[in-house]
């Protein structure tokens, strides 16, 4: 693919990730688990990329890539609607795979941030199979939360049947995923992995 | 757990986000300058010939230089909390205060005799601007503080230096109506500490405050 086509398709792509994203924060689910979906791979690669040209292991990758997907949820309110979203979403993800490196001891200030730059322009990579280490850490929370986010996110549960099945109200279920996730974030940040 | 557990726990979480980073800071600063200015008039108010000396513009300088301060600290914050936001003329907009300053020294140096520049720097209140400027400035640096947790600055400690900033120049021109020295070279050296002294404050907490 020439240049100009490649520049062409990303283009596409960022114009489709910012629809996916508005539609996202006006509440639909969806289009924000598609965006969410379509967003991984891509990050995956980027921070494969980015683990082993500074010594990290593969597995540290899907870390980053789990940290990235929270950080980009948990800080959505700092994407402008009318400014392009790939610059947002690639500096948050030099910014986690950044925090990763600083924790295993490199000094993140001399990683040179344009190395890095060119990362997210890669073509996806599929890999499922990774377990990211987000799980460890889901032992840790507070068990309102982690019944919740276990339930969502492991089992697949909707919110009206977690609520149900944990005897909770709708209103109490969102509250306590969106604490755990917040929790989440916060512990992969302050404890690494 | 893997991945896509992950992700399709946050999209059940896709409530639309709150308040967007500039209302709430908005909010801050409208609570700051309120907090600040209850404060002031409470410890100290205005001189006595506040409303007099309007048409000095030694008297005026003060205001001028500590607002632009604030404002330009303002807009710089604003694009230091988004991730990827380019900081464009705002990087240079902290110049401009600093840059008044100058203009205002170098016309001070010319008006006085060489005797007069120790005894216009040294003042007479250099105590009381370096108490009441950083004790003024708390109240709007910390709502200030609290109301960037909602963003992502790449740099915590830089975004929390420069919300010091903007909580140094409300104060500074809160007490800048008190202070008697009107001289730009008492303004650059204890103005210009006190307001650090926030600056460096709000580093230290915002290296910690403000990580995500």
């Amino acid at each position: 693919m020439s240049d100009r086509n490649l520049a062409h398709a990303q283009g596409e792509q960022e114009t489709r990730w910012s629809s996916l994203m508005r539609a996202g924060l006006g509440g639909d689910r969806a289009a924000y688990q598609a965006l969410l979906v379509e967003l991984a791979p891509v990050l995956r690669v980027a921070a494969r990329r980015g683990c082993q040209k500074f010594g990290l292991m593969p597995a540290d990758a899907e870390d980053v890539v789990q940290e990235t997907l929270l950080a980009i949820h948990l800080k959505r309110q700092t994407w402008q609607q009318d400014v392009p979203i790939g610059p947002w979403i690639r500096a948050i993800a030099r910014n986690k795979l950044v925090d990763a490196l600083r924790r295993r001891g490199r000094r993140g200030r001399e990683i040179d941030i344009d190395d890095l730059s060119d990362v997210l322009a890669a073509p996806a990579e599929e890999d499922r199979s990774v377990v990211g280490d987000v799980v460890r850490h889901l032992h840790s929370l507070a068990p309102g939360q982690r019944n919740v986010v276990q339930a969502v996110a492991v089992d697949g549960v909707s919110i009206r049947d977690t609520a149900q099945r944990l005897m909770m109200t709708e209103g109490a279920v969102r509250v306590a995923l969106h604490r755990g996730l917040a929790a989440l974030a916060q512990r992969l940040r302050e404890h690494g992995t | 757990m893997k991945t896509d557990d992950l992700i399709r726990a946050i999209a059940q979480d896709a409530t639309p986000p709150g308040l967007r980073p500039e209302v709430k800071l908005s909010l801050a600063l409208a609570g700051g300058i309120i907090a600040a200015a209850v404060l002031f008039m409470l410890l100290l108010g205005p001189r006595g010939n506040a409303l007099a000396s309007l048409d000095e513009l030694r008297f005026l300088l003060k205001f001028v230089v500590t607002l632009v301060l604030a404002v330009g600290a303002t807009g710089l914050v604003l694009r230091l909390i988004r991730p990827g936001a380019t900081l464009g003329a705002w990087r240079r907009a902290l110049l401009l205060a600093p840059g008044l300053l100058l203009i205002g020294i170098a016309s001070e140096l010319i008006a006085l005799p060489g005797s007069g520049w120790l005894t216009a720097l040294v003042g007479s209140n250099a105590r009381n601007c370096l108490t009441y400027i950083p004790l003024m400035g708390l109240a709007p640096l910390a709502l200030i503080l609290l109301a960037l947790r909602s963003g992502a600055p790449s740099r915590p400690a830089l975004a929390g230096a420069v919300a010091g900033l903007i909580a140094g120049g409300i104060s500074a021109a809160l007490y800048a109506a008190h202070c008697p020295d009107d001289s730009p070279l008492f303004v650059a050296t204890w103005y210009t500490l006190a307001i650090a002294l926030l600056a460096g404050l709000g580093a230290l907490i915002g290296r910690r405050l403000l990580r995500w």
